[in-house]
């Protein structure tokens, strides 16, 4: 991971600006098949906030979060990531701010089936060179209360297990950012509750979390909730 | 990643698709298997030829008629009877041809020896004294065929180790040859020679009785043998022989000339050449299969980056970078070849150790051609793993993760 050190992280702290989004479009295809996926989109989030997503399929949620994770970069606009302009990145740069930065939570769990579960959260570590991973991964399923689940395999879990195991993978790095696309999108109600109450209490810990949903049960979990449609931000909400 | 965890999931990978690893391996095994036994067979047949060639000596010379002419048609090289016993006469004289030590003419066939005990088909030569001299052979028992038996036209036999005893005829018993009998006066020390043209199954006669009894053609050899002094003097020797034969069949243009001289080494790189291509042939049919198995490998590895889109995709978004993809896919493919190829050293070295048991085959395995397979094997498996290693490394990570 040669090179990875050059750039330092910029310390974040409460109250200051994590995200923010300046003037972004994001268009996919050419010629007639054009889409604008997000028109002039600015948003801004602070450290410390729990911020809801939302808005009908089509909308541009996908397209934000892949920006948002550094998944993707705009076509135009800037995005600045805890002071760093991080839209101008390369490939290789920007899977490093994914790896320290960002946590991903995802709606289909995204676990590999044939790693046990502190395997599984330990993969993000494997890309940093940490040492002591497995204690590191054993106190991130404390965290999310699998303590006792840690050597089963996704498919001995239930689905708001693996939900869990999958937000521990997400915590493990210490991010400063939990980005969760449709976390509770394939769980019972009982799981979403679950799910949805360990990621209130990262938020209450101080962690930055961003969740993308059309789920309005979920949107009250956020201290603060904005509209999409049509690539744009259509109202904001204060909770 | 660090090398050592990208090796560590590179393994798991491919040892949770145990049989697939297994099949993709097999077509490298296969390949190098091939390469290494195939120039082993070519190595050895080779090594034969050589060594047949050089325990003749390499100070000999031998002398051929040129090609026939008539009625417009030209026949091949040495169908010509343009050497004649007055040649070989001039050719032993120290005076014209100092460096020239003994002179052999030669003329033969395949002919049936019958002797009380059985009977048997082996070559038969008609030659003089120089015989010996000229193909660096030694007697085992009895004398060798002298001046006096050539000029009397004696009916008596040498014979080669082999031939002897399958005859079950000793020095003094009688052999009939085209119901003519002759007696066996001497019988020749082994060569040491096995398999096709062995050295120890041939008889010698007197060339004259050979001439007026056997094959007919009175005055004429088929072919002069002559030995150079020493190898130094095989240059000097040759250009005696020439300068006389053209004098003696009065041709004044050297290229018109009636006859060829050919030495052991002029033999010896042809029949070098001759295995070598074969060598070279059957290694290449070899190489192609450790190709094909090459292809296989990338064949597998695009299934395994497709199959495995959405773990791309998921390691992506959790901070591998498109290196670190691309090294745990070409580690994957380098595996296969490399534990391909060893196993296929261990097959081919097996197969060197179990054939010239089996099928009388010669194998020599050499280093070369197992460092130059294995080499190869994992070159091959690298180039093939790029370009599906590339594919993964490319994965646009939402894309990739979309894929389910």
């Amino acid at each position: 991971m040669a090179g990875v050190e050059a750039a330092a992280p910029v310390q974040v702290a409460s109250g200051m600006d994590l995200i923010h989004l300046e003037s972004v479009n994001k268009v996919y295809g050419t010629g007639d098949a054009v889409v604008l996926a997000l028109q002039n989109f600015s948003l801004t989030v602070s450290v410390g906030e729990s911020l809801a997503v939302m808005g009908p399929s089509g909308s541009g949620k996908s397209t934000l979060m892949n920006i948002l994770g550094c998944l993707d970069t705009p076509s135009s606009g800037s995005y600045w990531f805890a002071g760093e302009d991080v839209s101008r990145l390369n490939e290789t740069e920007l899977a490093h701010v994914r790896n320290r930065r960002i946590g991903f939570v995802f709606q289909q769990f995204q676990l590999l089936p044939k790693l046990s579960a502190w395997r599984n959260v330990e993969l993000p570590l494997l890309y940093r060179n940490v040492a002591d991973r497995r204690r590191l991964a054993l106190r991130a399923l404390e965290q999310v209360g699998l303590a006792n689940r840690i050597d089963h395999r996704p498919n001995q879990l239930s689905g708001g297990q693996q939900q869990r195991v999958a937000i521990a993978r997400a915590l493990v790095t210490d991010p400063d950012l939990i980005l969760a696309d449709e976390p509770t999108g394939n769980l019972d109600t009982a799981s979403s509750r679950d799910v949805l109450a360990v990621l209130r209490d990262l938020n209450e810990q101080g962690r930055t979390i961003i969740i993308i949903t059309h789920d309005p049960e979920v949107a009250p979990v956020a201290n603060r909730t904005v509209h999409m449609r049509d690539g744009r931000l259509v109202e904001e909400l204060a909770a | 990643m660090s090398l050592f965890h990208t090796i560590e999931t590179g393994m798991r990978s491919l040892l949770g698709h145990r049989l697939r690893s297994v099949l993709t391996t097999l077509g490298i095994l296969f390949g190098v298997a091939a390469v290494i036994s195939t120039v082993g067979i070519g190595q050895a047949s080779s090594d034969s030829v050589t060594a047949r060639i050089t325990s003749l000596g390499t100070n000999l010379l031998t002398i051929s008629p040129g090609s026939t002419f008539s009625g417009g048609v030209f026949g091949g090289s040495g169908s010509g009877n343009s050497l004649t016993m007055a040649d070989v006469t001039g050719l032993q004289d120290r005076q014209n041809a100092p460096d020239i030590e003994a002179v052999a003419p030669v003329s033969q066939g395949r002919l049936s020896l019958i002797s009380a005990s059985g009977n048997w088909n082996t070559t038969v030569s008609g030659s003089t004294a120089g015989w010996l001299l000229t193909n660096t052979r030694t007697l085992d028992s009895g004398s060798f065929i002298n001046a006096h038996d050539v000029a009397t036209r004696t009916q008596v036999i040498v014979l080669g180790s082999t031939t002897a005893s399958n005859l079950g005829v000793g020095i003094g018993d009688l052999v009939r040859v085209r119901q003519i009998p002759f007696e066996v006066i001497g019988v020749l020390a082994s060569s040491g020679s096995q398999g096709f043209g062995n050295q120890d199954d041939l008889a010698v006669v007197p060339i004259s009785t050979a001439q007026d009894q056997l094959f007919g053609g009175a005055g004429t050899v088929q072919r002069i043998l002559l030995s150079a002094t020493s190898p130094r003097t095989i240059g000097s020797a040759y250009l005696e022989a020439n300068q006389l034969l053209l004098q003696t069949h009065h041709i004044t243009d050297p290229s018109q000339a009636d006859f060829t001289i050919t030495t052991q080494t002029q033999v010896l790189s042809t029949a070098q050449a001759v295995t070598q291509t074969l060598t070279i042939l059957l290694a290449s049919v070899a190489a192609i299969s450790l190709l094909v198995g090459g292809i296989g490998v990338m064949n597998i590895m695009l299934v395994s980056v497709t199959e495995r889109t959405s773990e791309i995709g998921l390691r992506k978004a959790l901070g591998a970078t498109p290196g670190d993809l691309f090294r745990q896919f070409v580690i994957e493919a380098g595996t296969l070849t490399a534990v391909g190829g060893l196993l296929g050293v261990a097959l081919g070295l097996a197969a060197g150790y179990v054939v010239p048991r089996a099928a009388n085959i010669a194998v020599t395995i050499t280093p070369l051609p197992v460092v130059v397979a294995v080499s190869v094997a994992v070159v091959v498996g690298l180039i093939f793993g790029v370009y599906p290693a590339l594919r993964a490394a490319r994965l646009a990570p939402i894309d990739a993760l979309r894929a389910q």
